[in-house]
C-alpha cells in the first residue's frame, strides 16, 4: 500500500500534474498537522468553484469583458500555483494569452481545457490521498 | 547629538539585556498579519510562517485586516498582503498601513511585471514577494521589522533633539540602545529595552524610557505646527516652510515632514470618516490622527492620571496610541511632559474645541478631587483636555508611563471611578477616536505599561496593550454613554456597556482583583519573555487601565485586559512565542465565547467569522488558561451582545476603533 502511494504520487510528478511547489506544501505537513495538503487541496478546490462558476458565467453573459474574465483567471491562477497544480496553471496562462488578444472563441475553448484539468487532477489527487490515509492509518497503528 | 554618552550607558544595559531570553528566540514570535482573499494562500501562507515559529494571524479581507491593526495598535510587527484583492486594492491598504501604523509591509502576488513591482516600491512596500511564495522567503521577513525600527529610532533621535520635551534624553539612550542590538530590541520595543535604560539611570523618570524616541510633539509644539500649517494653507504647507514659521530651535525637517504626514493623513481620515460621535469636530483639522488623538488620549489619560487612578495608565495608553505607534512600549514617555503641560495643553485644547462634547469638559470637572489641582485647573480649562492631552502623549510617549505611575500611585483609584460620569476620558476617546485615537491608543498604552513593570504594576493587569486601549476609549465611551451617552454612538459597543457600567464595575472590581494575581506574573513575564514585550506590554496596559479605570470603563477594561493579559501570560509560560497571537486569540476567543459582546466579536464573526473563528479555534488550544478566564466574563455577555449590537448599528469608522476595544475588553477574564 505505500508504494501504492509513493508510485501514485511519484507519477503525479512525473506526468507534469503537480511541480514543486507541491513539494513545498508536503514539507509544511508534519505530525501536528498530518493531513495538511489534503487540507489544502481540499480548500483549493472548494474555492475555486466559485471562480470556475464566475468565469462561466461571464463567458456566458459579456464574453468579452476580458479584463474582468482575466482578474478572475488572475485569481484562479494564484490558488492553482500556490497548490502546484501544473497542468492546470498551463491552461491558465493560456487562457489568459486569449483574453489579451481578445480572442473570445480561444478564451472559451481554452476554459473548457481549464475545466478538464482542473477536474482530472482533482480525480488523481483523490484517488492518491486514499491510498495516503490507509497508508498513514497503517502507520499510526503501528 | 548628545547621544554620546548615554548611548554608551544604554548600549551597555541592552547589551546585557540582549543576552536575555528575547534576543535568543528572535525572530521566534514575530506577530505576523497576513491579508489575502485567496483561502488556499492563506492557509499555506500561515501554516509556513507558523513553522518559521512566528505568530500569525490572517485575514481574508483588507478591511478586516485594518480592523484588526487598528484596533491593536501594537498587535503585529509585520503585515503580508496580497495585490489582487477584491475589497480593496493591496496597494492602498498598504499606504494605510504604512501611514497609520508605520508597520513594515510586504506585498506579494502571482504578478511578477515589472509595473507592479515598482508600484509596491513607490507605495512604500518593504519588499515584493511572487507566488507561489516559498518557506526560504518567508524565514527572512523579519528582517524588515528589524529595519524598520531601526530607522525609526534614528529618526526619533533626530527628532529628540528637536524636541523640547524632557524625554528627550531618555529618548536617546533608547534610540542608542536600539542601534546596538537592533536585532533583538527591533522587535520589541518594550520594556526590556526601558528597563534596561532606567537601570543606567538614563531616564529621569520611573518609568521606563521610550523604546523608540520619537519626537514629543507636546501640545504646544503641535499647536504651532498646526498654526503654521494653517497659515500656509494645507495644501502649501511644506515641511521646510513650516520648519521656518515653526521657528523651533532643533526641530528638523524630517520631523515636521513625518508628523505633516500623519497629520495630513488624519486629516484625510477625519474628513472621510462619518462623525463617530464626538470625534472629528473634536479634533479639528488640527492634529493629524496620531496627534490629535493623543493629546486628546493624554489629556483624558492625564485626568484619570491625574486622580490618580487609571489616569495615569490611560494616559500611557492614549498617548500610547496617539503615537500610534506601537513601538513604544516604553509606556508613557512623558506623563511629566503631560502633566506639565497642562496648561499648554489646555491652552491648546481650548484652540481645538471642536469635540461636540461638552461632556469633556464635564469630564474634566467631574474628574476627582484627587487630580493634582494642576492637572485639574488645566484639564477644565480647556474643554479639550484630551487634545492637550494627546499632544503630550504624542510627545511623551516614552515618558508617560514614569508619569503615570507617579499619578497614579498618590491618587486614590476610587476618586477616578467616582468620576465615571464625568470621565473625560470618556469623551475624549470618542472624541479622539476618530481621528484614529482609539488606534493610537491602544498601542501606546501599552506599550508603556508593559515596559514599566514596576511602576506600571498596578496598572498592569489592568491595560492590556491593546485591550486596555480599548479600553480607554470603550470607558470613555461607556462613561460618556452615562453621562451624555453622546460619543459613544460611535463606540456602539459601548453605550450598552455604560447603562450596565454598575455591573461591569462590580464585575470589574472582581475582576481586578484577578488581574491584580496576575501582576506578578506580569513582572516574570517582563523578565521571562522577551518576545512579545508589546504584546505583553498591552497586556499589561490593558489591565492597568481596566482596573483603576471607573467603574463602567473597569467593567470592560477589565475584561479585557484579563483576557489578553492572562492569554499572554498563558502563553508566555508556555511558548514563550503566543503572545500576541494569544492575546488575538483570547480577544477571539473571548469575544466568541461570549457572544460576541464587543464589536470585536461582532466584527469578527460576522464578517470575518472564518479568519475570527479560525484563530479562535486554533488559539483556544494554547490558551487552556484563557478558557478559564472566561467564566469571568460570562457576566459580561449581555453587555457584550448590546454592544454588538450598537456597533452593528454601523458607527463605523468609530466602531472600528472603539467597538474593537470594547470587545477585547470583555474578552479579558479578568
Amino acid at each position: 500500500m505505500e508504494r501504492q502511494a509513493a508510485y501514485l504520487r511519484n507519477a503525479l510528478f512525473d506526468q507534469g500534474y503537480l511541480d514543486e511547489q507541491f513539494l513545498q506544501l508536503e514539507d509544511l505537513q508534519d505530525q501536528a498537522n498530518p493531513h495538511f495538503v489534503e487540507e489544502v487541496v481540499k480548500l483549493f478546490y472548494t474555492d475555486s468553484v466559485r471562480l470556475i462558476q464566475s468565469i462561466e458565467l461571464t463567458l456566458k453573459n459579456t464574453p468579452r469583458d476580458f479584463e474582468k474574465l482575466d482578474k478572475i483567471m488572475h485569481q484562479f491562477k494564484g490558488s492553482t500555483t500556490s497548490i502546484g497544480a501544473k497542468k492546470v496553471k498551463k491552461e491558465c496562462t493560456q487562457f489568459q494569452e486569449y483574453c489579451n488578444v481578445g480572442n473570445v472563441e480561444g478564451c472559451i475553448r481554452e476554459f473548457q481545457e481549464v475545466k478538464q484539468e482542473h477536474a482530472a487532477l482533482k480525480r488523481k489527487l483523490e484517488n492518491y490521498f486514499q491510498v495516503f490515509h490507509v497508508v498513514h492509518l497503517a502507520r499510526e497503528a503501528r | 547629538m548628545n547621544l554620546g554618552v548615554n548611548s554608551m550607558s544604554v548600549t551597555t544595559s541592552s547589551a546585557s539585556w540582549k543576552s536575555d531570553a528575547v534576543s535568543d528566540q528572535f525572530p521566534a514570535g514575530l506577530r505576523v498579519l497576513v491579508v489575502d482573499d485567496d483561502p488556499t494562500c492563506l492557509r499555506i501562507l500561515e501554516k509556513m510562517l507558523r513553522n518559521c515559529r512566528y505568530e500569525v494571524t490572517t485575514c481574508g479581507r483588507a478591511e478586516v485586516a485594518l480592523k484588526l491593526l487598528r484596533d491593536n495598535k501594537d498587535g503585529f510587527d509585520v503585515v503580508i498582503s496580497d495585490v489582487h484583492m477584491p475589497d480593496m486594492d493591496g496597494f492602498k491598504l498598504l499606504e494605510r498601513v504604512g501611514l497609520e501604523m508605520d508597520l513594515p509591509v510586504i506585498m506579494m502576488s502571482a504578478d511578477d511585471s515589472k509595473s507592479v513591482v515598482m508600484k509596491g516600491v513607490t507605495h512604500g512596500a518593504c519588499d515584493y514577494l511572487i507566488k507561489p511564495v516559498r518557506m526560504e522567503a518567508l524565514k527572512n521577513i523579519w528582517q524588515h521589522v528589524v529595519r524598520k525600527k531601526k530607522n525609526e529610532w534614528k529618526e526619533k533621535d533626530a527628532e529628540q533633539s528637536g524636541s523640547v520635551e524632557e524625554g528627550d534624553r531618555q529618548q536617546k539612550p533608547t534610540d542608542d540602545a536600539d542601534y546596538s542590538s537592533s536585532a533583538n530590541e527591533g522587535n520589541w520595543r518594550n520594556s526590556r529595552k526601558r528597563k534596561e535604560e532606567e537601570d543606567d539611570g538614563d531616564d529621569k523618570d520611573d518609568s521606563s524610557t521610550l523604546k523608540k524616541p520619537r519626537v514629543v510633539w507636546s501640545v504646544e509644539l503641535h499647536q504651532q505646527f498646526v498654526t503654521a500649517v494653517n497659515q500656509l494653507g494645507i495644501d502649501k504647507a511644506v515641511p521646510k516652510k513650516i520648519l521656518e514659521l515653526m521657528n523651533v530651535p532643533g526641530l528638523t525637517r524630517e520631523n515636521v515632514a513625518s508628523h505633516l504626514q500623519k497629520y495630513r493623513l488624519y486629516l484625510r481620515r477625519l474628513s472621510g470618516q462619518p462623525q463617530n460621535g464626538l470625534g472629528n469636530s473634536f479634533l479639528g483639522p488640527q492634529d493629524s490622527g496620531f496627534g490629535s488623538i493623543s493629546s486628546l488620549n493624554g489629556l483624558d489619560l492625564q485626568a484619570y492620571a491625574s486622580s490618580g487612578q487609571i489616569p495615569a495608565q490611560s494616559l500611557a495608553s492614549i498617548q500610547a496610541a496617539a503615537l500610534g505607534r506601537v513601538t513604544n512600549k516604553s509606556g508613557i514617555v512623558d506623563q511629566r511632559n503631560i502633566f506639565s503641560f497642562d496648561n499648554p495643553n489646555m491652552r491648546f485644547l481650548d484652540g481645538q474645541q471642536h469635540h461636540s462634547n461638552g461632556k469633556q469638559v464635564n469630564l474634566l470637572h467631574g474628574i476627582p478631587t484627587n487630580m493634582d489641582s494642576k492637572q485639574l485647573a488645566a484639564l477644565h480649562q480647556s474643554g479639550q483636555p484630551f487634545g492637550n492631552t494627546l499632544m503630550n502623549v504624542h510627545s511623551q510617549s516614552g515618558q508617560s508611563n514614569s508619569l503615570l505611575t507617579q499619578m497614579v500611585q498618590p491618587q486614590s483609584r476610587t476618586q477616578m471611578l467616582n468620576e465615571v460620569g464625568g470621565n473625560p476620558v470618556l469623551n475624549f476617546p470618542s472624541s479622539v477616536g476618530q481621528p484614529g485615537l482609539s488606534q493610537a491608543i491602544p498601542g501606546s498604552v501599552f506599550s508603556r505599561y508593559g515596559m514599566d513593570n514596576n511602576n506600571v504594576r498596578p496598572l498592569t493587569y489592568t491595560s492590556l496593550s491593546q485591550p486596555t486601549s480599548v479600553v480607554e476609549f470603550s470607558r470613555s465611551q461607556g462613561m460618556e454613554l452615562s453621562g451624555n451617552s453622546i460619543p459613544l454612538t460611535s463606540n456602539s459597543g459601548i453605550p450598552s456597556y455604560t447603562s450596565k457600567g454598575t455591573t461591569l464595575q462590580e464585575e470589574v472590581n472582581s475582576e481586578i482583583k484577578g488581574s491584580r494575581g496576575f501582576l506578578p506574573n506580569f513582572d516574570a513575564f517582563n523578565e521571562l519573555s522577551q518576545n512579545r514585550t508589546d504584546t505583553w506590554d498591552l497586556q499589561n496596559v490593558g489591565s492597568t487601565f481596566e482596573t483603576p479605570q471607573h467603574s463602567n470603563i473597569q467593567s470592560r477594561l477589565d475584561v479585557a485586559p484579563s483576557v489578553l493579559v492572562q492569554p499572554a501570560f498563558t502563553s508566555d509560560h508556555r511558548n514563550g512565542h503566543i503572545r500576541t497571537t494569544s492575546v488575538n486569540k483570547a480577544a477571539f476567543s473571548a469575544a466568541t465565547s461570549l457572544g460576541n459582546g464587543t464589536n470585536f466579536g461582532q466584527q469578527l464573526t460576522p464578517s470575518h467569522a472564518d479568519s475570527a473563528l479560525r484563530i479562535k479555534t486554533e488559539r483556544l488550544p494554547d490558551m487552556g488558561f484563557q478558557n478559564s478566564l472566561f467564566p469571568d466574563q460570562l457576566g459580561q455577555d449581555d453587555l457584550m451582545s448590546t454592544l454588538l449590537k450598537q456597533q452593528q448599528d454601523g458607527l463605523a469608522p468609530v466602531e472600528n476603533e472603539f467597538g474593537f476595544d470594547e470587545y477585547q475588553l470583555d474578552n479579558l477574564p479578568v
